[in-house]
């Protein structure tokens, strides 16, 4: 029986809210994204609007029907850092402490295809991650891990297919099958055009690439997750959480796309793409996106293309807490802010989470901060009761009618991108970059105009704040590592090396799958740098038009 | 004008520029940009200029890849030794002033050749101001010793008309499916042109493109020199030999039809004009600013007429 | 300005290009992965008073020094540098003592940075282009 009150009434409602005191600090009532947000949400703003399951088409309410009592999120804290040594002893620290998953972070000169001997990449060796020039490094960086026991995640995009090779060139001196191997790779290299900047290749010859890579996996390493589609990067260079849905599911649907011209079909590779998200501080806009992109992947999977496989429809991804809204000032304020998004990302039904450490603005995490930043999901899985139920704030007025919005604010932005001729003519034309720069100083005059607050950066100013002991890298570090990769190159067998060389050139220029020949050439312990260079030489570099 | 620091003013200028020395030149070209009155002392002590650069003119809408032409056009002279400099002239903003050339991206691998020169201009919005600046930006360069000079520019408002008046040959770049097409292109571009090229030519649409402009060229009148139609793909370099081909047949046809010395004349006349038109309206400022009468005569009068025919001596 | 060394987050440089551009200034954008010799040679060309840096990759104490060193060889140490990013307080210190005439970290208001460079330019500021 429903129960009403008798003053229940909106327009009741309506004429109190008119006539009562209302505050006038200028502050943005409007959520971070710029949607207009009413004071009040009641039931007339879900009335139309369907019953939905947990673990049912089209999974808003999670793509698990046990939620998190089937399994909790897998807790995976991005590191790495300096040396395949040092970073294997924080992953065993991390694993002793209860960490479900290893992610890893590899340093910049690695994240651009490029050796720790190469001029560019002096002074940049090992800092932002850890350093792998060859399969040596690699062999060293999982010492005493089992990987057929764990899954590991690796972020990185221009050469993922290298870093994957060498990853499987790993389980196979350990004597682990292929098909036992489980992880992700992020291998997302449209977000790298329009937000992260980590391209090298043309968009074209790069397609091709992680093609090739998922037509691997989904023969010969099933339990491999071949991209992780990613809006959190879009996010961080200062789109909105609707442009971060819609560019990253849009990338999403291209990769797609690719494969099935490869003549794919969608149910062999589509259920294991998964994706990456940022959660925001606008706490239930950020609930609101998880939701919509698990509905919209859905129905655009089943209805657009076909797929016939629930596990094609089930949109599953890995969340980080966003970078960009850490602050230098008061930093101790990052733990309330990482607590506060994590809690967003796990009612969001997120199936992976990394929290930001409080220091992560200024440098890498001590072990103390890391610690922390773990600690609190650990807080929220097992103190807060946030995952004892499937979909907390399913049925909620306001969260459902956000999730409609959002969804809404996606699919327009589909059309408009469908009208420029897709995704990589519209990365061609600076559609999504001119988007993501707008919002950005849209953003920051906001700040500058304190239509909305930082706290400690344009209001709750502290001004004469102690320094943070923030850790520092011991840059040596960085000729060790120049050392390492000319021995390696020395002490290969320089005839195995250069024939596999040689027919990765030829693949490159055929439309072979290049994975075989990228095993090859890992086994034969080449560089990464060499070949980068290899593919360079065969697709050319690609170069950005600026939009401001 | 404030002196730069460290400025060893314009002595110091000339010997840098003469010694070949890039600050010099750059230097140069802001006294250029900044309408520095020393510039005629500049020109003076560097004489007349030894060579006489070709001055191409390089013009499209966005997203035609016309950077990447600059680019591959580059990369083509510096394969035949030749010396070359780039003008990428762009909008300030008419509020502000302010502006963000990002052209040169486009031109990274050029970064450290010696034998290259980017130069970032704005379109100030001045009257006439880009011609002249340009002008006399590209008599340094020819003074400094470049065989060849690009002047590049987006088209907005009337920099490329400008652009085509300082340029011996203009190249007007077309992509199938980018910009608005050709029936939009704004009125007097197709007059501009003495090569058409139209970039991207492997994408679909070229073929229409082309279509395009060979109707409206016959819809105009019957020329002594008909622009060539030139396909390229810039990423791959493509193109740009037979590129190269019609702007120096281009050149030929203006030498010997007279063409050449006739847009010289006109070129010098036009800069004539608009140096008086400068001087003058620096010089009229001055004089409404200082001559108390002539403010008198304004506020009496309520209009301008009388005050400028007293500054100008007609009455 | 540019961002100098491998990485390639660009909101930063990006919005504060467009705020001096608000602010009536002419700013050569140089883009990514600028070597020193790069952008010293951009700022040369250009005859550009200041050169602005940001770097989030953690290789500012190489990279930044390495332009003031750059200009110096050039002839050109009159150009300003001031750069942004994630730079901690002590290295801040350091990069000033070595000639670094500001650097702006995570959280300052663009109008800081306008203001900054109004300062140091005065004479600029007042004849608008």
């Amino acid at each position: 029986m429903k129960v009403r009150y008798e003053s229940a009434s909106r327009a009741a409602w309506e004429k109190a809210y008119q006539s009562a005191a209302k505050r006038d600090d200028g502050i943005e009532t409007s959520t971070i994204s710029g949607i207009p947000v009413e004071p009040l949400y009641s039931s007339e703003d879900v009335a139309d609007l369907a019953e939905e399951m947990p673990g049912e088409f089209p999974y808003t309410r999670g793509v698990h029907p046990t939620g998190y009592r089937g399994r909790l999120w897998t807790m995976r804290q991005f590191s790495g850092f300096s040396t395949a040594a040092e970073t294997n002893r924080r992953y065993h620290y991390l694993l002793k402490n209860g960490q479900t998953g290893l992610s890893v972070a590899f340093d910049m000169p690695t994240l651009m295809g490029q050796d720790s001997d190469a001029p560019t990449s002096r002074g940049e060796v090992g800092h932002c991650g850890v350093a792998v020039d060859s399969l040596a490094d690699m062999e060293v960086l999982f010492e005493g891990i089992p990987v057929g026991e764990i899954t590991t995640s690796m972020t990185i995009n221009s050469p993922a297919a290298i870093l994957l090779a060498m990853y499987l060139a790993v389980a196979e001196k350990q004597g682990v099958p292929f098909s036992k191997v489980g992880g992700t790779l992020q291998n997302d290299i449209l977000k790298e055009y329009i937000a992260q900047k980590e391209y090298i290749f043309p968009p074209e010859p790069s397609m091709r690439l992680v093609v090739d890579s998922i037509e691997y996996c989904a023969a010969q390493v099933p339990k491999w997750n071949t991209v992780s589609i990613s809006g959190y990067h879009i996010r961080e260079a200062g789109s909105t959480a609707a442009q971060e849905l819609a560019f990253t599911l849009a990338d999403g649907f291209a990769y797609v796309d690719a494969c099935l011209e490869r003549g794919m079909k969608v149910d062999d590779f589509a259920p294991r793409l998964s994706f990456f998200f940022d959660a925001h501080i606008d706490f239930f806009e950020e609930i609101a996106k998880f939701r919509a992109a698990r509905r919209i992947w859905a129905r655009h999977l089943r209805e657009r293309y076909g797929a016939q496989d629930p596990r094609s429809w089930k949109l599953r991804f890995h969340t980080q807490t966003a970078g960009v809204s850490l602050t230098a000032q008061q930093p101790e304020l990052n733990i309330a802010r990482t607590a506060l998004e994590a809690l967003s990302a796990v009612l969001g039904g997120t199936n992976s989470l990394h929290t930001n450490a409080m220091d992560e603005v200024l440098a890498l995490p001590t072990d103390k901060t890391a610690r922390i930043a773990l600690r609190t999901q650990q807080l929220i899985a097992y103190e807060t009761g946030a995952a004892s139920t499937a979909d907390p704030l399913g049925g909620s007025y306001f969260v459902e009618a956000l999730t409609r919005e959002m969804e809404e604010q996606a699919e327009a932005y589909f059309v408009k991108i469908d009208a420029i001729g897709g995704v990589i003519p519209a990365i061609e034309r600076g559609f999504f970059q001119k988007e993501i720069a707008d919002s950005a100083y849209r953003y920051q005059s906001e700040l500058e105009s304190k239509r909305r607050i930082m706290v400690g950066v344009n209001d709750f100013v502290v001004t004469d704040e102690e320094d943070l002991e923030i850790l520092r890298i011991d840059r040596s570090k960085e000729e060790g590592q120049v050392e390492r990769v000319r021995e390696v190159r020395a002490r290969r067998d320089s005839a195995k090396w250069s024939k596999t060389m040689t027919q990765l050139g030829k693949a490159a220029r055929s439309s072979d799958n290049l994975m075989p020949y990228i095993l090859d050439a890992v086994r034969a312990y080449a560089t990464e740098g060499e070949i980068m260079n290899e593919l360079v030489e065969a697709w050319g570099l690609y170069t950005e038009e600026a939009v401001i | 004008m404030a002196p730069r620091p460290a400025d060893d003013g314009l002595q110091g200028l000339i010997e840098r520029f003469r010694a070949h020395e890039v600050r010099g030149l750059a230097r140069a070209i802001s006294l250029v940009e900044r309408r520095d009155p020393a510039v005629r002392q500049l020109f003076a002590a560097l004489g007349p200029p030894g060579s006489n650069p070709a001055v191409v003119g390089l013009t499209g809408s966005p997203g035609t890849g016309k950077s990447t032409l600059a680019d591959a056009l580059v990369k083509h002279h510096r394969a035949h030794d030749r010396k070359v400099a780039v003008i990428a002239v762009d909008p300030n903003s008419p509020y502000t002033g302010g502006a963000v050339f990002g052209d040169r991206i486009r031109m990274q691998r050029h970064a450290m050749d010696e034998g290259v020169y980017i130069r970032s201009m704005g379109a100030r919005g001045h009257l006439g101001g880009l011609s002249i600046a340009s002008r006399e930006a590209v008599r340094l360069l020819a003074a400094y010793g470049f065989d060849q000079v690009i002047l590049e520019t987006v088209g907005v408002g009337q920099s490329e008309l400008e652009v085509a008046g300082i340029a011996d040959t203009t190249l007007v770049v077309l992509a199938p499916g980018a910009g608005d097409g050709v029936q939009m292109i704004k009125a007097g571009i197709m007059e501009i042109a003495d090569v058409f090229v139209v970039n991207k030519a492997d994408m679909p649409g070229y073929e229409r493109t082309v279509q395009e402009i060979r109707s409206m060229q016959n819809m105009g009148p019957k020329l002594a020199w008909k622009p060539p139609i030139v396909p390229t793909v810039a990423s791959r370099g493509e193109g740009v030999e037979e590129l190269e081909a019609a702007v120096l047949r281009h050149r030929e046809y203006l030498d010997s039809s007279g063409e050449g010395a006739r847009r010289r004349l006109r070129r010098l006349e036009e800069e004539a004009a608009d140096l008086v038109a400068e001087w003058s309206r620096t010089e009229a400022r001055r004089r409404l600013r200082e001559d108390a009468r002539l403010r008198k005569k304004l506020e009496n009068e309520q209009s301008p007429y009388g005050a400028a025919e007293t500054i100008l001596k007609l009455k | 300005m540019g961002k100098v060394g491998l990485d390639g987050h660009d909101r930063g440089v990006k919005v504060v290009a467009r705020a001096l551009r608000d602010a009536g200034f002419e700013v050569i954008y140089t883009g990514l992965r600028q070597t020193p010799e790069m952008i010293v040679g951009a700022a040369i060309q250009e005859d550009a008073q200041v050169i602005g840096l940001s770097i989030h990759s953690g290789a500012h104490m190489t990279l930044i020094p390495a332009v003031v060193e750059e200009l110096k060889k050039r002839g050109a140490e009159d150009v300003m540098v001031f750069g942004g990013g994630i730079i901690p307080e002590e290295d801040i210190t350091e990069l000033k003592r070595l000639g670094v005439a500001e650097i702006f970290p995570p959280g300052s208001p663009l109008q800081e940075i306008v203001d900054f460079l109004r300062a140091k330019f005065p004479e600029e500021a007042a004849a608008p282009a």
